[in-house]
């Protein structure tokens, strides 16, 4: 066997353990050892992602010396290396750009609690992205869940404890029904592991026994991570909990956080109930109704807001739309669409909340847009991050937003009956999306005639790293717009060995 | 030879007091083991006012239903849903309970391999006579792993939240004492508590200790071990007090235990995987079936999760008690 197949097994312990040591150092360590470990994480998966995608396939690492049914263990294909390598390049720039921030708003003697969480957070992130066994993913969703709420109530201040409180009881919820439908599932057809599943369903729904647990299992489950990644009608948690805090929560919680869930939705599609078993129960169809909605609401939430973080935040609900209505296309390339969304949304939200903060650091603290006004002028490289989020999100090309949208076209004029609802409201979407986003542009590119002067604490270190991330957050959009074609292969590959 | 003891020693003697009391002539609770009055318990002024009016803020600005009728319609609107929502879905599970496989039924597809494989070659493959202990900590090891880091990151979680802030007793003094005022009243001193928990207090250690230690052989574990000593714990900590327990439990004490007991569980288990997946030999002797040391790395396994437990749950008490240990 390759060593590089240890490689899924390492990023995982590795961000487990180093979560464990930092329990024990002093701020300054923590953050070094975390962004090291990210670092090495994100090498480790982008050498995995490059090893798969020469020699094609996937393989299965036994976690013990037990085989399948009987132990753990994980798979890696191209697409889950993908997902991994994105997952923690993008999770290193959100904690890097916010590190100033941190100071400021953090006391200092939680700093090495918050990077036990970012560490938690990207193991249980890495495990659901590589797990093949649903009690394993059950049991990393919960360090995920409380991992998430910590990293929202660091800030303390009343508004957090209350989003806190909102995204744990939503997400509990949501976890309750996940297990409930996991249960479900070990009962009727007596297997956990993801495979052994998808074999047992295919016997069921061909003799037809167990037709209603079947459809009310996946019915629960469904429901459980759409709660959880804010799929429209259960969004009411999202926009405290990505407003109030930290900047760098705000960024982890939203390009990631529900990501890893909806990854873990197309593993259950694909990989445990098969696509079509999951066709037939007709949830797509509802995916596709909540997603529209979801696209538009969102939006319209957003363009009444007048607090710059929030709008943001609003624009998630909106975003998560689109890939729930890529999954109701109910066709392989609204998949894909779907899977390059998670890529592009999670590279440009993050890069807009880290841009907003620059934006509003600079303006006095404030949030509100008339004090905005000519920010860009005040701190140009947030700006000049907020400006290439604005036109990725409404969907310019060469920026990651435009492929996606892209893609939902082509697979919404592919689907069967569907394209009309799709191409209209991806057109009133995009309008929309248009219009909160370039309102701000202008905004803080008109010039003010009055001037908000730095606060002291102010240091060219801090701004250089923060200059730094903002540079990194470009490229990857850039590149994930201009060079969008080897992803999709990725994408494409990956998702053929799903099934 | 007998002596015959001074008056004033025979007095302070247990006989002494014992046949008094069988001659009814003395009873050793009067007087002693009525709760004294307590002192009311006052609050500054200022505090009252400060509660006060955080309360009337509250009713008057965020709460303004009688001049916000979208709240109020929005508020009844809500109970009538979260009603109909939860009776539909207790509908469906209760529909949907009748269709699933029979409890008990040979047939059932629960009732597959991989259990069959777990109570026929369990002790073989993992030593342990306890096939619970075995299927958790050695066959499935990585996802107990994983929950004993959900008990890690909850505690830390609970930190974030509830510790006092150490830096506050200097900043803000004021607050800190409105923070810390509930440890005025430590330790209460209840003899009947006191004297049940030096009575029962060892003997649940002890045997948590015990069921932890016996977990690969009978029912048990480190979870459930680790719960009964934390139980222990709680229980000293409540009849003797913080001053007692700060003499072997303190913040440091829960960061190196846990710490300690993480580590080695990730470090073991990362060897096990590690070698289990590139097919290499494994160097952990299983032992002797039955003994003491025997199952190879379930019994040191047991006994970090033991650790955890106990240190989260004592944590956890510790924590919403006064926010500190």
């Amino acid at each position: 066997m390759d060593f590089i197949r240890n490689f899924p097994f390492f990023s995982i312990m590795l961000s487990m353990f180093s979560g464990i040591v930092t329990s024990m150092l002093p701020k300054r360590a923590a953050k070094w050892l975390n962004a090291v470990m990210i670092s090495v994480v994100s090498v480790l998966s982008l050498i995995l992602m490059i090893y798969l995608n020469r020699t094609g396939g996937h393989f299965i690492y036994l976690m013990g010396h037990f085989p399948a049914p009987y132990g753990n263990e994980i798979r890696a294909g191209v697409l889950e290396a993908m997902m991994a390598a994105f997952f923690s390049v993008i999770m290193l720039l959100s904690v890097l750009g916010g590190h100033k921030k941190l100071d400021e708003e953090v006391d200092e003697d939680r700093h090495n609690l918050y990077y036990i969480l970012v560490d938690m957070m990207l193991s249980s992130l890495l495990a659901l992205v590589y797990t093949n066994d649903l009690f394993t993913a059950y049991v990393f969703v919960e360090i995920n869940t409380i991992s998430a709420c910590g990293m929202i109530m660091i800030r303390r201040t009343g508004k957090t404890y209350v989003a806190a409180v909102r995204y744990m009881i939503m997400s509990l919820v949501g976890s309750g029904l996940l297990l409930l439908g996991i249960s479900m599932l070990y009962d009727i057809t007596g297997h956990l592991l993801m495979s052994d599943i998808k074999r047992q369903i295919t016997l069921i729904a061909a003799s037809g026994r167990y037709h209603v647990p079947l459809q009310v299992t996946i019915t629960l489950i469904c429901v459980g991570l759409a709660i959880k990644s804010a799929l429209f009608p259960f969004h009411a948690w999202l926009p405290d909990a990505y407003g109030y805090s930290t900047i760098s929560s705000a960024a982890i919680l939203s390009s990631l956080v529900s990501k890893g869930y909806i990854f873990l939705l197309i593993k259950i599609i694909y990989r445990v109930v098969g696509y079509d078993a999951f066709y037939m129960t007709g949830i797509l169809n509802v995916f596709f109704v909540f997603g529209l909605t979801g696209m538009i609401t969102g939006s319209i939430r957003a363009i009444r807001e007048n607090d710059i973080r929030r709008m943001i935040a609003y624009s998630s609900i909106a975003q998560v739309g689109y890939i729930y209505m890529g999954f109701g296309l109910a066709n392989q390339i609204g998949m894909e669409a779907s899977i390059f969304q998670i890529l592009a949304h999670g590279a440009t939200k993050s890069l807009l909340f880290i841009a907003a903060i620059g934006l509003t650091d600079v303006s006095g603290f404030s949030r509100k847009f008339a004090d905005l006004t000519g920010a860009g002028y005040r701190n140009r490289i947030a700006g000049i991050g907020f400006l290439v989020g604005s036109l990725s999100m409404v969907g310019v090309p060469m920026f990651s937003g435009f492929i996606s949208k892209l893609l939902f076209a082509e697979a919404g004029i592919l689907s069967e009956g569907k394209a009309i609802p799709t191409l209209v409201v991806l057109a009133i979407s995009v309008i929309l999306n248009a219009i909160y986003f370039m309102k701000t542009c202008i905004r803080i590119y008109t010039p003010a005639n009055y001037m908000y002067y730095a606060s002291d604490n102010l240091q060219f270190r801090n701004e250089l790293l923060y200059g730094i991330t903002m540079i990194g957050f470009i490229a990857v959009n850039l590149i994930l717009g201009c060079l969008s074609q080897p992803f999709l292969d990725m994408i494409h590959a990956g998702l053929g060995t799903f099934s | 030879m007998s002596r015959k003891k001074s008056d004033e020693i025979y007095r302070k003697s247990f006989s002494y007091h014992f046949f008094r009391w069988l001659r009814d002539e003395e009873d050793p609770y009067i007087g002693k083991v009525e709760m004294s009055v307590k002192k009311p318990h006052l609050e500054e002024v200022e505090t009252i006012r400060e509660r006060m009016s955080e309360k009337q803020m509250m009713m008057d600005r965020i709460y303004d239903l009688s001049n916000n009728r979208m709240l109020l319609r929005f508020r009844q609107v809500y109970k009538v849903l979260a009603i109909l929502f939860c009776v539909t879905l207790l509908g469906v599970l209760i529909v949907n309970v009748s269709y699933l496989p029979p409890i008990g039924d040979p047939d059932n597809p629960a009732d597959n391999e991989v259990p069959t494989r777990y109570i026929e070659q369990g002790l073989q493959e993992t030593g342990a006579i306890n096939i619970v202990s075995g299927m958790i900590l050695d066959y499935r090891a990585f996802d107990t792993f994983g929950e004993s880091n959900v008990l890690f990151i909850a505690t830390i979680t609970v930190l974030i939240l509830l510790r006092i802030d150490s830096t506050l007793k200097k900043k803000d003094p004021k607050k800190y004492e409105r923070e810390t005022n509930d440890r005025k009243f430590e330790p209460k001193n209840d003899l009947i508590l006191q004297g049940g928990a030096r009575v029962l207090t060892p003997v649940i250690l002890i045997w948590g200790a015990c069921v932890i230690l016996n977990g690969h052989l009978s029912p048990g574990g480190g979870f459930s071990g680790g719960a009964i000593i934390g139980a222990g714990l709680i229980l000293y900590l409540n009849a003797f007090g913080f001053v007692k327990t700060e003499r072997f439990f303190v913040e440091k004490t829960y960061k190196y235990v846990s710490f300690t007991a993480l580590t080695f569980y990730c470090l073991a288990k990362s060897y096990s995987f590690f070698t289990g997946a590139n097919h290499l030999e494994s160097h952990i002797p299983k032992g002797e079936p039955g003994a003491i040391l025997s199952a190879g790395l379930i019994l040191p396994l047991d006994i970090c999760v033991g650790f955890v437990v106990a240190c989260t749950m004592y944590t956890f008490y510790c924590m919403f008690r006064k926010g500190d240990f």
